[in-house]
């Protein structure tokens, strides 16, 4: 049984942060009438028939709950509950260790997919019955049942035509109407003519009918279709479940001192919120009272947390790490610095160069060549039998035999394959047309915090500190939530000795203050600490003494060095692109031996580079996670994120890596060349197939027979061909397994 | 000609109603947990039966 999930590690990141409130809860529920409500949960540590088994039985255990159902696919439980009992369902499923979150609702049921398969039975039903006259028919039927089952064969075609058909027919015409063409064009014009061909040829007791021929290339071509959307689906439903980052509302305090929790496009500029240490800001503000550390790494790309008090300015998306505190919303949501960043995005979308399909590509060069052939032919015939209604025949024959079945087939089948392998290894390709595009680039431009680096320093000189000072300090910063802290309490020596301090007090923004033996300890900022203006650094201090002072360094995402030499040994330019300060950034590119860097840069400026890259002529794959990221990762030829990026980052992005390991990057990047070689390689075969078998239908010897052998043959090969990517026999770049192992060491631990 | 007349329309009617199966199974959604299904069934019952539609 599989026990790891690839949507794991994404959860693991998420368990960290704020689980959701009851409020939230409500506020994403939907009443099914009754007053009785229902909601839908992302559990993404769900991945056995197990889980699915302690999940729904505690649930319904629970007082208020009616029924809860989990979908092990999409990795998330409905529950229905009844409004007037809410039942307690966070924390239920956090104690048994699957911490739910809500995600963003994509909108009732996938309706493409319905269409696509609704369209596929009924032409697999068609097509298995036509198959079924037309080989008694193909076997000699004499000709009074040979036009017997052309006619029933043209009754079942027509439906199933106008049902299934419609799919391709559509897309064909609205490619026609605005002066395009498109793998759909075509096909439409083969099938439409076949049909037409048959129905003249039944009607005229004709023993040439190609009515199997035209609904099996409808069937072929749905089965493709429907698997692409099926991947392309699930990637898209893997990625929705993912945490959100940006709060459903927040909790607004009345004047008369009432709190009301109100959904986030409710909060008006004026009104002042409560936040909870933990809690991410939601819209744009001031700090009223209190004072805290805040993480502005997702907003600003910042990695050393800021220190807020009364009237600092703090903007939507930032994290409030150490102390509850008031602020004053100077904007509505929708104008917030997230709102800003989604408008920038939009400007980077629509700049961006229209990118055209490789099938769109290959069917504009193919399309005129077979029509052409086709109009040469019936004209050559014509000229040496002056026999209309064979020429004709003849040159819709060649129609048929040219219909782009393989090469409709060529480019989804190979893209759905190739998404799985990447589904497999915990990368969401959404989109088909990225991975074409990520199979040309040359240049590859990182953020730094989040992206090369990730949340949590490491403490660097830990050798230098004594056991003595170090145990002082860990006991003193076990009583702050500051990540520097964190830090420093999980490096403290093996041992069980306590120290009791007493009159212990975190100052916000300072550090941790504490009494023992009658001598004051103060752990954090030098300058405080010391009492000393100018000094820096974090420092152990007993009254004003120095002790120990600590260095800490960006802690690199897992195998960076190896990730980023893979993608330059094939040639590609790595930049480094952050809004940090330039000490930050520099010694990250001196470590990883990157020359090209840009610190502070703005999330416009980010952007604006893309283009000038583009403009330059360079294919760039952007790799970022922050909400400043966003517009540059729209701008991009290619982009990709973490899945501890912010919501609008994931959704801006191709591609979204679960895993914490960096080959996520060179992996993905090798499958997309790969599949690239296994798209061309099917183009060529689909091209040798016409070479064979354009003479043939040219010269008028082409039966249905000969058509339904050489299609469903060709198909067959294609998609044979494009299994070949599941094949592990050649060298990948594979995310190294101890990647996975800290999530299963952890998971365990919940 | 006869058996034929006899033949192709019980042929068609059970290709009719393998189709209608299908759409019946994906109206009522049975394709929409396909991993789920699969572990279902290896969920033994327990007397507080859980699974409620």
């Amino acid at each position: 049984m599989s026990c790891c999930a690839p949507v794991a590690e994404g959860a693991l990141a998420a368990s960290e942060r704020p689980i959701v409130t009851t409020e939230e809860l409500r506020l994403a529920s939907r009443p099914l009438g009754n007053g009785v409500m229902q909601v839908e949960l992302a559990v993404p540590n769900v991945h056995c028939g197990g889980c699915i088994h302690t999940v729904e039985s505690n649930l319904n255990k629970l007082d208020g709950v009616v029924s809860s159902r989990v979908n092990l696919s999409t990795k998330r439980v409905t529950i229905k509950w009844r409004e007037n009992n809410p039942p307690a369902v966070i924390e239920t499923l956090v104690s048994i260790g699957y911490p739910p979150h809500l995600f963003e609702d994509e909108g009732g049921k996938d309706k493409v997919l319905s269409e696509l398969l609704w369209a596929t039975g009924v032409a697999g039903f068609a097509a298995s019955n036509i198959m079924l006259l037309s080989v008694s028919v193909w076997s000699g039927a004499e000709a009074s049942t040979r036009d017997l089952f052309h006619w029933i064969s043209a009754l079942i075609a027509i439906p199933a035509l106008a049902y299934a058909g419609r799919i391709f027919f559509r897309s064909a015409w609205s490619a026609l109407r605005r002066g395009r063409t498109n793998m759909d064009v075509p096909i439409s014009i083969g099938v439409a003519l076949a049909y037409a061909l048959s129905l003249y040829e039944t009607v005229h007791s004709g023993a040439h009918a190609y009515f199997d021929a035209s609904v099996s290339l409808l069937f072929f071509l749905l089965i493709g279709r429907t698997l692409d959307h099926v991947m392309r689906n699930r990637a898209r439903v893997a990625v929705n479940g993912l945490a959100r980052l940006a709060p459903r509302g927040a909790t607004v305090l009345g004047e008369d001192g009432s709190r009301d929790y109100l959904p986030l496009n409710e909060i008006q500029p004026g009104m002042t919120l409560a936040i909870a240490a933990g809690e991410r800001i939601p819209v744009d503000g001031v700090v009223l009272d209190g004072a805290t550390d805040i993480d502005c790494s997702m907003a600003t790309g910042e990695s050393a947390p800021q220190t807020a008090a009364p009237g600092t300015d703090i903007r939507a998306g930032m994290l409030n790490l150490t102390h509850p505190i008031t602020m004053k919303a100077t904007a509505a949501a929708k104008d917030s610095f997230l709102a800003e960043m989604v408008r920038l995005m939009e400007a980077a979308e629509s700049g961006r160069a229209g990118y055209r399909r490789l099938a769109d590509r290959a069917s504009a060069a193919y399309a005129p060549v077979v029509h052409l052939t086709a109009f040469l032919t019936m004209i050559a015939w014509v000229v040496a039998s002056g026999d209309w209604h064979r020429s004709i025949t003849i040159a819709i024959a060649v129609l048929i035999i040219t219909c782009p079945c393989a090469l409709g087939l060529a480019v989804p089948m190979v893209q759905v394959v190739a998404a799985r392998r990447l589904f497999e290894n915990g990368v969401m390709a959404k989109d088909g047309s990225a991975m074409e595009r990520l199979a040309n680039i040359d240049t590859a431009v990182f953020d730094k915090t989040g992206t090369l680096t990730v949340g949590d320093a490491r403490l660097i000189n830990r050798d230098e500190i004594g056991d003595d000072a170090m145990r002082l300090a860990a006991a003193l910063a076990a009583w702050s939530n500051h990540p520097r802290s964190r830090v420093i309490t999980a490096a403290k020596p093996e041992d069980h000795e306590t120290i009791a301090f007493s009159d212990i007090e975190e100052q916000a923004g300072y550090g941790v203050q504490a009494k023992l033996d009658g001598a004051t300890y103060r752990l954090g900022r030098a300058s405080w600490a010391l009492g000393r203006e100018g000094a820096e650094g974090t420092v152990l201090a007993r009254d004003g003494e120095l002790l120990a002072s600590f260095r800490f360094e960006d802690r690199l995402r897992q195998d960076t060095v190896e990730a980023l030499q893979a993608l330059q040994s094939r040639g590609i330019r790595v930049e480094i692109m952050s809004g940090d300060n330039e000490a930050n950034v520099a010694t990250i590119a001196r470590k990883l031996g990157i020359s090209t860097y840009r610190a502070g840069v703005l999330p416009g400026d980010k952007a604006k580079h893309m283009a000038d890259l583009a403009a330059e002529g360079r294919k760039v794959l952007m790799v970022g996670d922050g909400l400043n990221d966003a517009p540059a990762l729209a701008a991009a030829y290619v982009s990709m994120a973490p899945a501890t990026a912010a919501d609008v980052g994931r959704n801006a992005a191709d591609f979204v890596f679960l895993h914490e390991s960096m080959t996520a990057i060179p992996f993905t990047h090798q499958i997309a060349q790969r599949s690239g070689k296994l798209i061309r390689q099917n183009f060529a075969i689909a091209i040798a197939y016409n070479l064979i078998a354009v003479p043939i239908a040219v010269l008028g010897y082409v039966t249905p027979l000969i058509a339904a052998v050489a299609m469903s043959g060709s198909s067959i090969i294609v998609v044979a061909n494009a299994l070949r990517l599941l094949a592990s026999n050649w060298k990948v770049i594979q995310p190294s397994t101890s990647a996975t192992r800290p999530a299963h060491k952890l998971q365990e631990a919940l | 000609m006869t058996n034929l007349s006899v033949l192709i329309p019980i042929a068609l009617c059970l290709g009719a109603l393998g189709l209608v199966g299908f759409l019946w199974a994906l109206r009522s959604g049975q394709f929409e947990d396909m991993d789920g299904a699969a572990e279902r069934i290896l969920i033994d019952d327990e007397e507080d039966q859980s699974v409620k539609k």
